[in-house]
């Protein structure tokens, strides 16, 4: 094909230019040492009893080391919006996944443990 | 003269046929099962999945059979189990799911796009392979225990209870469904990334659109499935009790997880089926396709809301309802993008030249079928009528009229249609018409007594019933019988066609989109220079030529703005 | 991703691209929409660990117990450090470095293999404790304190005298069964208690344990071996993958036009340690 085609090709995609980003070293270790912070941040964390907030703490930090993953060290943050909207889309799908199952999930588990119950009176009964 | 591009003179006649072409270009069997070829990948994808069609074909006639009188006939109810159990799940995991996309889609795609291959070849044929041992799975299942869950494996039978070869059949599909994904992935970045130049996405086929949808569902929906048939496996195996109440689990968790997969794939099965039927009206209505950026959007749509609706299967399973509500809502809207559709292929046959030939009596087919299946999917989702109809044969009905009625005549439509680009034959117009027209009876005999039954209380996956039905069960069988009559004339007249049949021209029915610009059939590399696109429902731009009794492009003709 | 028919002078260009840009751009599209895949895939061992936590809270709670806080963080930083190496890889690539590449690969190579060396440590000794996933699942005395040194966790359900006297309350037969002394009290913990919302921490070696969530602690086990099974599974891959690659950057394949290979692997690499960034709190830092 015609260089023509490529730059066709760029305006369907809407292209944010920079696929070759190249990332400065300093960059690369300082998210490093970010992320080891927060690790050790997170295990530090979870030694207090923060009650109700020990989930959404661990998940916070848990999503902020993610994120810096993929903005720097998967170039999210340098690559075309596409692959953004990609990987957010299959968030937004295991969110709705989830959120449905969630729903229901109390549905059957009263059945269960009911059942279970009536075993463990039979088995303690023995 | 600035103009230069148009020829005004004589009119230009593309090469029809090419002594080398990518069936011929190589030999011996490794030249095939090592190709990157992505025609020969499809021709081995539809060898394949013929068979299995075959095959679910003769459960079902094994089925038929059985229910033809009440009372049992020649086998027990253990083997009836087995027999619907295998019948559904060949013909959806091996023939349904992979037919269009695979086998239509492999050939067309990047000949629709003017490129020489899809994006990732080797991808392309490893997917192939997987079908291969999805399939020798299958053919395992077979000859040890079988298999008798129903289609869905559905937990704790298929974990605890079951003594038939669970685990071989979930390998299988696990498979089969890498398969699926790899197809997906691929024609996704092929859609994306070689179009040619001038094919903005407005100008893209509409068989494109709806193969890009169906992408967006494989590779979404599919993982799903693999990690539900996994954690299937570890349950049967080791008993982790996920799903086993037994053991503390939630069954109803299973099908959550089966169907966040399994009714995504009811669109991965539908929407191919309505990309070809697309194509197929709009060419033989001589007629550009009437509101063309409402069935693009709609197929997006389609594959973005199917996710949203998959706990109408399970209504009566003491889900929620707060979710059965939520369901139930979603799955009304989902009626919008496909009647859509419906009306605007509608539209495109008023006042066109409507030429009945074969592609075009299975898109009618399918537009008759899918919309009696379509309607008769609203009432299983109204909450109450579903507490009545759920699994009786009116369920069956429906989705027969959705999957058999709309895609395997879509997929026959396809297969007609494309014939003579793929193997570069005409087939027998006559009997393919009759072939057509006996299918469609036979179907309609075969599955619309199942309404009226199902209504009247007659349950899905029952191996006897009481003389009531045997009226409609006889009617049925009888249908089932014609039907597979016109199965095989159409086997006939194509299979005929190979050996008999005349060149075929390189655009027989006048379509404008571009794979009917290379020589039927195609060489080894498609195109020499990539084409340049317009629109693709400009049907304006080809004209009959008597000589190569096929369309060439229209002299100086000018392309319109649409 | 190359094909037979390469253009001359670029070996690596397959015929029907139209120069490496396009091919470059087609892998990476190819290389995230794998990757979405791949997320949905794990997504049903998510949304299986979700409904059990909501609906066992004290089986997650309590069970946890049983993993090594300090194997986990030491993984952790194993596979983050990899990370760094892989992306510092891709950046070896782009400039042309062929050692820096080779180094760096050699090095997340190594740190996928010290990553699995720790984790068949856990595996074994869990299993030696009788933690099985599934139907083996028996668990043995201290199965659930006192190996776990560093747990904090452990520490602070268990108090000093108990800490001492870790043999006499014998945590092991407190988890049979069979036990009547223990059958009676469980009993009386048994009424009244369905297993929702059972916020309040039963020490690991206390007998009022109810029997529910005795049973369900092998659910807890389930999830966790295929959590981290499948993750490791993953590893693996990303051993072989890289491994490859390793050949081939030693063969002097990659150029700054033509590192795709590189920069996928590289991908594929990051998703597998993000994912073991959220299994690290969700499995091992349970309070």
């Amino acid at each position: 094909m015609t260089a023509a085609a490529s730059t066709e090709h760029d305006h369907a995609e809407g292209h944010d230019h920079g696929d070759h980003h190249v990332l400065p070293l300093w960059l690369l270790i300082g998210t490093w040492l970010a992320l080891m912070g927060l690790t050790i941040f997170t295990v530090t964390a979870s030694t207090f009893h923060l009650g109700a907030f020990d989930l959404p703490v661990a998940m916070g930090i848990a999503t902020i080391k993610a994120t810096l993953v993929m903005l720097i060290f998967m170039h999210l943050g340098f690559d075309k919006s596409f692959h953004s909207l990609l990987i957010y889309g299959s968030f937004l799908f295991v969110f709705l996944f989830i959120s449905f199952v969630w729903i229901d999930r109390g549905q059957y588990q009263v059945d269960i443990n009911e059942k279970e119950q009536q075993e463990i009176a039979i088995d303690l009964g023995q | 003269m600035t103009q230069v591009d148009i020829p005004v003179e004589s009119p230009v006649r593309p090469v029809q046929h090419l002594d080398k072409n990518f069936i011929n270009h190589s030999k011996g069997f490794l030249s095939w099962a090592l190709t990157l070829d992505h025609k020969r990948i499809g021709l081995m994808y539809l060898v394949g999945i013929s068979l299995s069609f075959f095959l679910g074909g003769l459960f079902a006639l094994a089925i038929r059979l059985e229910l033809f009188s009440p009372g049992m006939q020649f086998m027990d109810a253990a083997t009836y189990n087995q027999v619907f159990t295998l019948h559904g799940a060949v013909m959806v995991f091996l023939f349904i799911i992979p037919g269009i996309p695979a086998a239509l889609g492999n050939v067309v795609l990047p000949l629709m796009l003017g490129a020489k291959d899809v994006a990732f070849p080797r991808l392309n044929l490893c997917s192939y392979y997987l079908w291969l041992s999805g399939a020798a799975f299958f053919i395992w299942t077979l000859f040890s225990n079988g298999l008798d869950t129903g289609w869905t494996f559905y937990t704790p039978y298929s974990t605890s209870y079951t003594d038939t070869s669970v685990i071989q059949a979930t390998a299988g599909v696990f498979m089969l469904g890498f398969s699926s994904i790899f197809t997906g992935l691929n024609f996704l970045v092929t859609i994306h990334k070689m179009r040619p130049p001038g094919m903005t996405w407005h100008k893209l086929p509409l068989f494109l659109w709806g193969m890009y949808g169906t992408a967006i569902m494989q590779l979404l929906a599919t993982p799903v499935l693999g990690i539900t048939l996994l954690l299937l496996i570890m349950e049967t195996t080791l008993g982790i009790g996920i799903f086993d109440p037994q053991k503390g689990g939630d069954p109803v968790l299973y099908q959550h997880f089966f169907w966040f997969y399994s009714h995504p794939a009811v669109y991965i099965m539908i929407l191919p089926a309505m990309a070809v039927v697309s194509e197929i009206i709009a060419a033989f209505s001589r007629k550009h396709i009437f509101g063309y950026r409402m069935i693009a959007y709609s197929s997006v749509s389609i594959a973005l809301l199917s996710f949203l609706v998959w706990g109408h299967h399970m209504f009566v399973s003491s889900e929620s309802t707060l979710a059965t509500l939520i369901f139930s809502a979603i799955t009304f809207t989902i009626a919008i993008p496909s009647a859509i559709k419906v009306f605007n292929w509608l539209a495109t046959l008023y006042k066109g030249s409507v030429q009945l030939d074969t592609p075009m009596l299975y898109a009618l087919g399918f537009m008759w079928l899918f919309t009696i299946g379509g309607l008769t999917g609203l009432f299983l989702a109204v909450l109450s009528t579903d507490v009545v109809l759920h699994d009786t044969y009116f369920v069956v009905a429906h989705f027969h009229y959705v999957m058999v009625g709309g895609t395997l005549f879509a997929f026959l439509g396809g297969l007609h249609y494309w014939w003579p680009k793929m193997t570069g034959k005409m087939y027998s117009e006559t009997s393919g018409r009759i072939a057509a027209v006996t299918a469609f009876i036979g179907f309609n005999l075969a599955f619309f007594p199942q309404f009226i039954m199902g209504s009247r209380g007659m349950p899905r996956r029952y191996a006897d019933y009481t003389a009531d039905f045997e009226l409609y069960h006889r009617l049925s069988t009888t249908g089932t019988l014609i039907l597979g009559v016109g199965l095989a004339l159409l086997a006939y007249t194509l299979l005929r066609s190979l050996f008999g049949g005349k060149k075929a021209p390189a655009n027989p029915w006048g379509s404008a989109t571009i794979e009917w610009e290379c020589p039927s059939p195609p060489p080894h590399h498609n195109f020499d220079h990539p084409p340049l696109a317009t629109d693709p429902y400009d049907m304006e731009r080809v004209e009959w030529d008597e000589e190569v009794q096929g369309y060439v492009p229209a002299v100086g003709h000018r392309p319109t703005a649409h | 991703m190359s094909d037979a028919h390469g253009h001359g002078d670029k070996p690596f260009l397959a015929h029907h691209f139209e120069d490496e840009d396009h091919q470059f751009d087609s892998g990476k599209l190819g290389i995230w929409a794998f990757l979405v895949t791949e997320i949905l895939f794990f997504s049903g061992l998510f949304c299986a660990y979700v409904i059990y936590r909501a609906m066992h809270p004290e089986v997650f709670t309590f069970a946890s117990n049983a993993l090594d806080t300090q194997m986990g963080a030491i993984n952790t930083g194993v596979l983050i450090f990899s990370s760094l190496t892989a992306a510092w890889a891709v950046r070896n690539a782009q400039l042309g470095q062929k050692t820096g590449l080779i180094v760096n690969l050699s090095i997340t190579i190594l740190c996928a293999f010290g990553f699995m060396g720790i984790k068949y440590l856990e595996y074994s000794h869990k299993f030696h404790l009788g933690l099985f996933p599934g139907d083996k699942y028996e668990a043995k005395e201290g199965a659930y304190g006192d190996e776990s040194k560093g747990n904090a966790n452990t520490v602070a359900f268990t108090s000093p005298e108990e800490e001492e006297s870790a043999e006499e309350t014998e945590p092991g037969v407190a988890f049979s069964r069979g036990d009547t002394a223990e059958a009676e009290l469980a009993e009386q913990e048994a009424h009244g208690d369905d297993g929702h919302g059972h916020e309040e921490l039963a020490p690991w070696n206390d007998p009022n344990v109810p029997e529910a969530t005795k049973r369900k602690l092998k659910i807890f086990f389930g999830i966790y071996f295929c959590m981290t099974g499948l993750h490791g599974i993953h590893v693996l891959i990303g051993i072989l993958v890289l491994g490859w690659l390793l050949t081939r950057a030693i063969r002097g394949h990659f150029t700054p036009t033509y590192y795709g290979p590189i920069d996928f692997a590289a991908l594929y690499w990051h998703l597998v340690d993000l994912i073991w960034i959220y299994l690290f709190p969700l499995l091992y830092l349970i309070n």
